[in-house]
């Protein structure tokens, strides 16, 4: 059954918005593939969305890897769909064209499986948005056939509770197999006609025990709000639901072929991934808990997919993605490597530069070698020495202070600081630390620079606690604590005549953090909220001009009384061990004893080792997931390309 | 004292050459700043030796000449790149056009000689829009009043607001057709008219757009769907009221001399890249 391009439907509303470019498509490297398959064949197809605008929504790595994964594999078809600004969707209502695929501009109701990437639990009203423009009913209880099945991903799918009546299932951790496997299984329940309709299919996706469907599992309270028990309303679905994790990243060399788009997009540059997970041990880090265990990609593999990438895009800046880019095994040998192979040709490098110590700057040096030299950023995230072991980022102020006065001495002017404000038993004098530090840099820098015109930036935003944390069991901080102690530290940093405008401050409010603290955490009983703020008009929420806080208040304080709880009980209020929370059935392989225990450490202002470099504490990853730490050093250096 | 990159400077211009680009089909939806990142892009894939400027933020030697707005097609877009070695001028533009996404078609690379300037040449547009769903009849009426006036004041939406500018002063001709298919639409009966019009380029820059508010507002000529405008060349103002060949001085004395004043010289839409060579 031939699936038709909406696209001269759409053409006529394309000169009155804004950035028409971003719903047309055909960007370099994408592909379009026929809708049918041989006869005889069952083609399994798959959209794939992101839920946030197309600038943001088009560098996702995530998105693109699964997209080309899928897309080289016969007898399976990916599209992408991305939100579509409000200008948009009043046109597509009004003209009743619904929410399309920007590959083929097919209905996005045509394709088989609708998969959602979330980084953050704030695109959870644009997945109600695209759903309602499809013409997808909202409730995963009111779909049929007609409808694809909704999978949510991305780290916001580690507690996809939330949005458990919009989504029909949900994959956590990586997705490269896992999208390949339940395309088999969709497969052959499409080609056995479909038996049993969609509670069949997802029962069969169920029974893998990586996917999990949550109107499989019943959830019943206790009289004070709080969960009682989750569990299976099916045989031979699991009680735990695993994550998934790929071994041997140079296995899986994605993207391959980089999509380039000609709209401008938020990252004009193309990312290579040098290593997955990462167990510095941040307590506040969800990332780092549930992408453990490392795995690094090898000097020589990541060098393929610089080369491959460059070629493949016209790129000129590459960015060497991970958690903690400067620790993979090899970085200072792959920064050299890369450095010379581009020496002359105007491309840089770029590692997101977090960690704080020299070794650093060296780096830093090494990659902007061929091109552009952007500011430095370090992220302490804790304000005095005693938050920071509270929170095991183990970093003291001297070695702060030593690290930016190298930067200043060798040429750089500019040096970011990003830290939170929230994070638990923080008290004001730990934030008002943070303006007292950056006045010594800025002293620091000045006299290693020998010039005045130097600044550092002081970034501050809200914690949110996560689930599959240390931190999961913590109060969120009110939002007018937070933003008092946000005044504070710029009182304080203003105080000082001789450094004030040397130091810029930027700040994000309390408020979003709170909702995010609500999606974050929250149960089903929170999909009444999500709906109530959708309908009335809640979009883009991760947007300052479209979010509205009362918007969220109100929603919350209504849909959340029937059952006696409320925004705090959810956010600011402790748990404590025994709770049962509402992810405790979905598995990123930590021990929740572990992570309970990390918690008191936490209180007890207790620091962790990395566990790359000192002996297993058994966080409980690794057995419980089959998978080991893979690092180098491989002891291979890269080669000089061969001119062409 | 600023910082200086180490290392010797950046190797010089030693080729100057003038592109002619389209903008076809979905890719009038591009912004200005889309085809610039597009076109750098595809350079570097081409591996074309492009000068570069010296410092800290080295930029490709890229001129832009009088890019068409977002959602207009146009045959006839120019740019001058600098290159740091001399390269095969046909080469150059089958590479290039093989790099750029289908619909950004390099249709001639030209020498450009020192001391000459391909803005100054750029003086006027001829434009085509169709009106789908117009009657070419109400479209004749309108063009009729609109010419029939010493000006026409219309407004237009800018960074600071609702913006004043006279959209007749910059017409030099306008003249209303039937679309060649009749038709507004494979599917759609209605009728399309189309507008065949040159305009000088003025500051503030008079675009279709406004010359179509400026029908509006004199006669009421509101078409139910988006009209598309497409650029069909752009050049010197001949003193026939046409609009010339910017790079026909910068062709081969020989075929110059023989050749004479080349008008549209190979403006037909739609006509594949691939046949638009300099010997036409």
């Amino acid at each position: 059954m031939p699936v038709e391009s909406l696209f001269p439907r759409l053409e006529p509303l394309l000169p009155a918005v804004s950035k028409p470019i971003q719903y047309v498509g055909g960007e370099l490297n994408s592909s379009v593939k026929d809708w049918d398959a041989p006869a005889g064949e069952q083609m399994v197809r798959w959209c794939l969305m992101y839920p946030d605008a197309y600038e943001v929504g088009l560098p996702n790595q995530g998105v693109m890897i699964l997209y080309e994964v899928l897309n080289e594999r016969p007898g399976v078809l990916a599209e992408r769909t991305y939100s579509v600004w409000p200008d948009m969707a009043a046109k597509m209502r009004a003209a009743g064209v619904p929410q399309f695929s920007i590959d083929g501009h097919r209905p996005v109701r045509a394709f088989d499986v609708l998969g959602v990437s979330f980084s953050t639990e704030l695109g959870y009203t644009n997945l109600l948005e695209a759903l309602d423009l499809a013409g997808i009913p909202l409730h995963a209880a009111d779909r049929t056939l007609e409808d694809p099945i909704v999978l949510a991903g991305g780290h916001a799918a580690f507690n996809p509770e939330p949005i458990a009546d919009f989504v029909d299932a949900a994959v956590l951790g990586d997705g490269e197999q896992a999208v390949l496997e339940m395309t088999e299984v969709v497969r052959a329940w499409k080609a056995e006609g479909r038996p049993g309709g969609r509670d069949e299919v997802l029962l069969r996706l169920a029974r893998t025990g990586g996917v999990y469907v949550p109107r499989f599992y019943d959830v019943s309270y206790l009289p004070d709000g709080r969960i009682g028990r989750v569990a299976p309303n099916r045989p031979d679905v699991p009680f735990r639901v695993h994550k998934r994790t790929v071994m041997d990243l140079d296995e899986w060399p994605y993207p391959k072929q980089p999509l380039v788009p000609l709209a401008e997009t938020v990252h004009e540059r193309m990312s290579v991934e040098i290593f997955r997970g990462c167990t510095r041990g941040c307590r506040f880090c969800q990332a780092g808990m549930i992408t453990r265990p490392v795995r690094e990609r090898s000097i020589t593999g990541i060098g393929e997919m610089v080369d491959a990438g460059l070629k493949a895009s016209g790129y000129e800046e590459v960015g060497l993605l991970s958690l903690s880019s400067a620790d993979h095994s090899e970085i200072g040998e792959v920064a050299k490597g890369l450095a010379d192979r581009y020496e002359g040709t105007n491309t840089s490098l770029s590692l997101p530069s977090t960690r704080v110590d020299a070794f650093n700057i060296d780096l830093a040096q090494e990659l902007s070698r061929n091109g552009r030299r952007s500011g430095l950023t370090f992220a302490p995230e804790g304000g005095s020495e005693r938050l920071r072991a509270v929170i095991n980022k183990m970093v003291s102020k001297q070695d702060l202070i030593d690290t930016v006065t190298t930067a200043y001495g060798a040429g750089w002017r500019q040096v970011k600081l990003y830290f939170m404000c929230g994070l638990p038993t923080e008290t004001d004098e730990d934030v008002l630390e943070i303006a007292e530090m950056a006045r010594e840099v800025i002293v620091a820098g000045r006299k290693a620079s020998g010039t005045r015109d130097i600044r550092c930036t002081v970034s501050i935003g809200g914690f949110v606690p996560k689930p599959h944390t240390p931190f999961q069991w913590a109060a969120q901080l009110d939002p007018e604590t937070t933003d008092r102690r946000l005044r504070l530290l710029r009182d304080a940093i203003r105080a000082d005549k001789s450094t004030a405008k040397a130091i810029g401050y930027r700040y994000h409010d309390g408020k979003p953090g709170i909702v995010e603290g609500l999606l974050s955490r929250g149960d089903r009983r929170v999909g009444r909220v999500i709906e109530r703020v959708w309908r009335d008009g809640g979009r883009f929420d991760g947007w300052s001009e479209h979010f509205s806080y009362e918007r969220w208040t109100t929603a919350a304080a209504e849909q959340l009384a029937p059952f006696g709880v409320d925004l705090d009980w959810y956010t600011t209020r402790e748990r404590d061990e025994l709770e049962v929370l509402p992810w405790d059935h979905l598995d990123s392989g930590l021990d929740k004893e572990w992570l309970w225990a990390d918690w008191q450490d936490a209180l007890a202002e207790q620091e962790l080792d990395d566990c790359r470099w000192t002996p297993c504490y058994d966080c409980g990853v690794c057995p419980q997931m089959g998978t080991e730490i893979q690092i180098g050093p491989t002891g291979k250096t890269l080669l000089p390309l061969t001119v062409v | 004292m600023a910082r200086q990159p180490d290392g010797p400077p950046p190797p010089p211009t030693v080729l100057r050459v003038r592109v002619r680009y389209t903008k076809r089909g979905r890719l009038r939806f591009t912004s200005h700043r889309d085809i610039a990142r597009a076109f750098e892009r595809a350079l570097r894939r081409a591996r074309v030796p492009m000068a570069y400027s010296a410092g800290f933020s080295p930029h490709p030697k890229i001129s832009w000449v009088g890019a068409a707005p977002t959602g207009v097609a146009s045959e006839a877009e120019y740019v001058e790149l600098g290159l740091a070695e001399r390269v095969g001028l046909e080469q150059l533009r089958a590479d290039l056009d093989e790099s750029l996404p289908t619909g950004i078609d390099v249709v001639e690379v030209v020498e450009a000689p020192a001391g000459t300037s391909l803005p100054d040449r750029v003086q006027a547009s001829h434009w085509t829009v169709r009106l789908p769903g117009v009657d070419p009849a109400a479209a004749d009426r309108a063009v009729a009043a609109f010419l029939g006036q010493d000006s026409v004041v219309v407004e237009r939406l800018t960074k600071n607001g609702m913006r004043p500018l006279d959209a007749r002063a910059a017409v030099v001709r306008m003249s209303a057709g039937t679309s060649p298919t009749g038709a507004a639409a494979p599917g759609d009966d209605r009728p399309c008219a189309t507008l065949d019009l040159v305009v000088r380029h003025l500051t503030p820059a008079v675009r279709p757009d406004d010359v179509l508010s400026g029908l509006r507002s004199v006669a009421d000529l509101v078409p139910p769907v988006p009209p598309e405008a497409t650029r069909l060349a752009q050049g010197p103002l001949l003193e026939s009221g046409e609009v010339g060949d910017p790079l026909a001085p910068d062709r081969a004395p020989l075929e110059a001399s023989v050749g004479g004043t080349r008008q549209d010289a190979g403006l037909v839409p739609d006509r594949p890249a691939a046949g638009a060579t300099p010997s036409g």
